[in-house]
């Protein structure tokens, strides 16, 4: 009876030993969310200045859209394989790539925002006496928040991906469980880790529609 | 020289631009796999992006795609379809179709949807049945977002196909996952170049080809920079 193929077969969830390693999957759930928050928060600290510089200056505008345009081609795990002479297998080198995709992705939402604020908005701005600073902090910033919003949830979703990738730099939160389960050949982890990465980014996806309804109530369809 | 100039020499070494393992090989490869998922993807995706834009209908179905498409883990995906399929080019063209699938199809639905409607009140008006409408008045005012569709999914099918070295595949990320693998830095690095150019070249010919395909009329009307529906960025 050729039953070793029966034998051998390994379940797509082992639940048993699923239970008992529970804390395993947390420490990557929690490493994944760290590796994120880092670079959506580094990519707008970074994105809000150059997306106002370019929108100020005309001239920075293709520029910064057609750098972008050629670094967001870039294949992440090449990427990473570039820096790595440089700063080894470092969360170094994983958060300048991170933080660059998610840079590239913020800045052309915070343009596009700034850029449909209406003209009329602006002149009524200049004529109630705002200065250049207080208008674009007080009038164009929260109209541009829609958009800049769109951006994050985007920038949110991708980065939760591409963190995954980070596993075969050492690093990569749940990707890490998917690099061990190939290896090791063991279906569970890299069938739940993939299933929470997904997760991951669409509760987040979620929770930040959430905000911008909180946030924007008068922009409901973005 | 330092390390860029070991990089330099083994790209200068004829061992590595001839046999399996050659760059010319490689590249064969990796051009291979991605042109194959990208044309099935195509398939797939542009006829129903093309048929739910021209109706307007579902149109959260097909934001939706695109939402779960960028959530998709690339590198779970291709694991677990290795783990399905087993060994071999199937298990690679089948994730790399699935990751290609969600940017045509969002951008081909987007394309056809924003298709000025005076425009098809006078197709019609001018007596263009159904299919000669989309084919000859609706498909030609969508080439520019339809054809960014195509350029992101390309983009990301030739990012995607580096992991595929991972799971025993060829092309370019072989050099880099070997590189890991044996801590050959040059290696690495070379491989890592070599994934980048192709990259960009395939977003560069692809943009080249928009502009062939880009009616004359309605090149004027473009704006400078090249408009894309949605942003994806996979691997």
């Amino acid at each position: 009876m050729p039953t070793g193929i029966f034998l051998t077969f390994d379940p797509w969830i082992n639940w048993g030993w699923l239970s008992s390693h529970v804390p395993l999957f947390e420490d990557a759930l929690q490493q994944h969310i760290t590796l994120t928050a880092i670079a959506i928060l580094g990519g707008l600290v970074l994105s809000l200045p150059l997306g106002v510089a370019a929108h100020r200056w005309r001239a920075f505008r293709s520029p910064v859209l057609a750098v972008s345009e050629i670094f967001y081609t870039i294949p992440s795990l090449a990427l990473f394989a570039l820096l790595i002479p440089y700063t080894g297998l470092t969360v170094v080198t994983a958060e300048i790539g991170l933080i660059g995709y998610s840079l590239l992705i913020l800045v052309r939402n915070v343009m596009v925002g700034l850029e449909a604020v209406p003209p009329d908005v602006i002149d009524a701005a200049n004529g109630m006496g705002y200065r250049p600073l207080a208008r674009l902090l007080r009038i164009e910033l929260p109209l541009a928040l829609p958009a800049i919003i769109a951006g994050i949830r985007i920038a949110t979703v991708t980065t939760i991906g591409l963190v995954t990738v980070t596993a075969l730099i050492g690093l990569g939160g749940l990707g890490q469980l998917i690099l061990e389960g190939f290896i090791e050949n063991f279906h569970t982890p890299l069938v739940v880790a993939t299933v929470l990465s997904i997760a991951l980014a669409l509760v987040a996806d979620l929770s930040l529609a959430g905000l911008q309804r909180v946030v924007v109530p008068w922009a409901r369809n973005t | 020289m330092g390390f860029l100039g070991s990089v330099w020499r083994w790209f200068s070494d004829p061992a590595h631009w001839s046999g399996a393992d050659g760059i010319p090989q490689r590249l064969v490869e990796h051009v291979q796999l991605s042109a194959e998922s990208v044309a099935i993807g195509a398939l797939i995706a542009l006829p129903i992006g093309i048929v739910l834009g021209h109706y307007g209908r579902f149109g959260n179905l097909a934001i939706n795609i695109s939402n779960v498409g960028r959530a998709l883990p690339s590198f779970g995906i291709l694991v677990i379809a290795f783990q399905v399929f087993g060994l071999g080019d199937f298990s690679i063209v089948f994730s790399l179709t699935a990751l290609a699938i969600p940017p045509m199809l969002t951008n081909s639905y987007v394309a056809l949807r924003e298709v000025d409607p005076d425009v098809k009140d006078a197709a019609r008006g001018m007596g263009y049945r159904e299919l000669t409408q989309v084919l000859r008045v609706e498909l030609p005012l969508a080439v520019p977002l339809v054809m960014a569709g195509v350029r992101t999914s390309a983009v990301q099918v030739v990012a995607t196909a580096t992991l595929a070295a991972l799971i025993s595949g060829g092309g370019f990320g072989r050099y880099i996952i070997d590189g890991l693998a044996q801590q050959d830095l040059t290696k690495l690095f070379a491989g890592a170049l070599l994934v980048a150019l192709l990259a960009m070249a395939t977003e560069l010919s692809l943009a080249g080809l928009e502009r062939v395909l880009v009616p004359r009329g309605i090149r004027l009307l473009r704006a400078p920079v090249m408009a894309r529906a949605t942003t994806f960025k996979a691997a």
